[in-house]
């Protein structure tokens, strides 16, 4: 009886430590995802509104300017050029990778000897820094007698080529786009394995006994059953198109004549380059709005996935 | 006509052998295509005469280690700049960013996970929202305030040290939700009897939680890792001396300078990849296991 009586105050009090003990938990990380996270992005919002300089000028105070951050960068050949250029490489590497990615997890998820050194191979790219990819990559496209055009020149019989890669503001681009997959592409074949792996045997055997040949089978219960995966990939590659800065930075720093601009380019050279913090802030804040869109996307897709459940 | 379609049948075996032998193919060519600019790099790094390197790189034979080899361009690399001490800043950095992320987002994902405090589901849902913010879009703002943050000694700015460029990616909103995920998960049945006998929420936290959650831990340090590693555009803004600065500023600063020696930069490239290149291969499970988890979201 007496333990009865006792137990609700020693259950409040205990509940009372265990909430205190949660803030002491979660102290840490909230305070340094407040100071290095949330306040930066508030800060962004309110700068874009400004002509705020890295380094203040005492004569020039910082003012408020309106909108007239975002109407600069309409006229902005740069930052247009960058937004287009993140746009370009969405619509041809988003499909380009996702696909190969695909094609590589379905190789490598076939139950046949090697296939360990074949996954490795094919994700050892994902370990070798962006830095040294682009410089590797710089010298195999290196003008004249590089490795891609001598490569070109032979299977095209020498028709095609020299090519001046890097310098050629048609090529530029499209350049860059290929080492971006060949970096990226084995992150998202991984994840298809997961994908595929989670696929319930059963629905092979239905459809086999249905008399589904392997391509049909392939249409129509591997890509179904990837749908998740597949939106995922997807959304998480055009994402990462949007951030695209390494690289670029590595090889080109944008140019020749911006033919390689990119939206995160473009911040950083006006941000730090050219200490126009107010400027950058607001491009940044341009370049957030895209993201929060592709990533409303994704929840949006999967929600109505869960509902057809 | 029906026996040569038996499982038995030569034209049977022929056929699987034909595509088995197509599939290997396909695979081998794809393994080319992947490998060869990591072979390219090793292979001209021992390349000690530059014209060598020159000569060799339009052909096949940039793939042959041939003429003088040696170890030439990685004492060049050597003598040029202090590979050591740019190779401990970068071990540093992402040491000391990964371990501090294990033990602070862990905690608040546990917090978040199994203990009742008002205020929990907010904080929760700020935490899925923050996942969304790229640090890219914070970055400016972001140097002007560790531009003007205090630290001990009486400094007035964090520019140019090691803890700008740790501090401000320990704690990380996606680790706190795999962290999360992973938490919500167990089984609560230990824990409730632990809590029962009077253990304490560290304890519990410590003794039993932890070494039940190695994988989730082995997972958030990976992907974390392989994200530092490469960081480039953060160390770019904040750094200017070689003291405190990571490899792949190094890396780009070697590149930058004329005339470009091609030896001595393949010699740099490959240090920073041939230990990466090496954890890989001896944790390689856990590497594909870890990526594999990011998709599985929503």
């Amino acid at each position: 009886m007496a333990a009865t009586v006792q137990r609700p105050s020693r259950l409040s009090t205990r509940r009372r430590s265990e909430a205190i003990m949660a803030w002491v938990f979660s102290a840490p990380a909230i305070t340094l995802l407040i100071v290095f996270l949330l306040v930066p992005f508030l800060m962004a919002i309110g700068l874009s509104f400004t002509d705020q300089r890295l380094i203040p000028n005492p004569n020039l105070p910082t003012q408020f300017i309106g909108f007239r951050n975002f109407v600069r960068m309409m006229k902005d050949e740069a930052f247009l050029r960058g937004l287009l250029n993140n746009f370009y490489f969405v619509l041809v590497v988003v499909p380009v990778q996702t696909s190969l990615a695909l094609l590589l997890a379905t190789l490598v998820n076939k139950k046949l000897k090697g296939m360990n050194v074949f996954r490795t191979i094919y994700f050892s790219p994902v370990v070798t820094t962006m830095v040294v990819v682009a410089i590797i990559w710089t010298f195999l496209y290196n003008p004249g007698e590089g490795l891609i055009n001598e490569f070109i020149h032979i299977i095209s019989f020498g028709r095609l080529g020299p090519y001046n890669w890097l310098q050629d503001t048609k090529l530029v681009f499209p350049a860059i786009m290929l080492l971006s997959i060949w970096q990226g592409v084995g992150f998202q074949m991984v994840i298809y394995l997961a994908g595929l792996q989670e696929i319930p045997e059963p629905l092979y055997e239905a459809a086999s006994v249905d008399g589904a040949n392997r391509l049909q089978q392939f249409f129509y219960v591997t890509l179904p059953q990837l749908r998740n995966t597949t939106i995922f990939v997807v959304l998480a590659t055009t994402i990462l198109a949007f951030k695209l800065f390494t690289q670029v930075e590595v090889m080109t720093k944008g140019g020749p004549q911006n033919a390689s601009m990119t939206t995160v380019v473009h911040v950083v050279h006006q941000g730090w380059g050219q200490l126009k913090v107010g400027y950058a802030s607001a491009i940044s804040i341009v370049f957030f709005l895209i993201v929060l869109g592709v990533s409303l996307l994704q929840r949006c897709f999967l929600r109505e996935e869960r509902m057809v459940e | 006509m029906m026996t040569t379609t038996t499982p038995h049948g030569i034209a049977y075996r022929l056929r699987k052998g034909i595509r088995l032998g197509l599939t290997y193919l396909a695979m081998s060519l794809l393994a080319i295509f992947f490998l060869f600019p990591i072979v390219f790099m090793l292979v001209s790094s021992f390349k000690n005469n530059e014209t060598q390197v020159l000569i060799d790189m339009s052909t096949l034979y940039a793939f042959v280690p041939r003429g003088e080899l040696g170890l030439q361009n990685y004492a060049d690399v050597f003598a040029q700049l202090d590979f050591g001490q740019l190779m401990i800043n970068s071990v540093l950095i992402v040491g000391v960013t990964v371990f501090g992320g294990l033990v602070i987002n862990s905690m608040m994902a546990y917090a978040l996970a199994r203990l009742r405090f008002r205020g929990r589901d907010l904080l929760l849902g700020v935490v899925v929202a923050l996942i969304i913010i790229p640090f890219e879009a914070v970055a400016i703002p972001l140097l002007l305030v560790v531009n003007r943050l205090p630290w001990l000694g009486g400094a007035t700015t964090w520019l140019d040290t090691y803890h700008v460029q740790i501090i401000p990616f320990i704690a990380d909103a996606f680790s706190i939700f795999l962290f999360y995920q992973f938490f919500i998960n167990l089984p609560k049945d230990l824990e409730e009897a632990a809590f029962v006998d009077g253990a304490g929420v560290f304890r519990i936290f410590w003794n039993i939680v932890l070494p039940l959650s190695r994988p989730v831990f082995a997972t958030v340090a990976i992907l974390q890792f392989i994200t530092h590693w490469g960081d480039f555009l953060w160390p770019l803004m904040v750094t200017r001396g070689p003291g405190v600065r990571p490899l792949m500023i190094g890396m780009q600063q070697f590149f930058g300078l004329d005339p470009k020696i091609w030896g001595d930069i393949m010699a740099f490239a490959s240090m920073i990849t041939v230990p990466v290149l090496i954890i890989f291969l001896l944790f390689q499970k856990w590497f594909v296991q870890s990526v594999a988890s990011t998709g599985i979201k929503g």
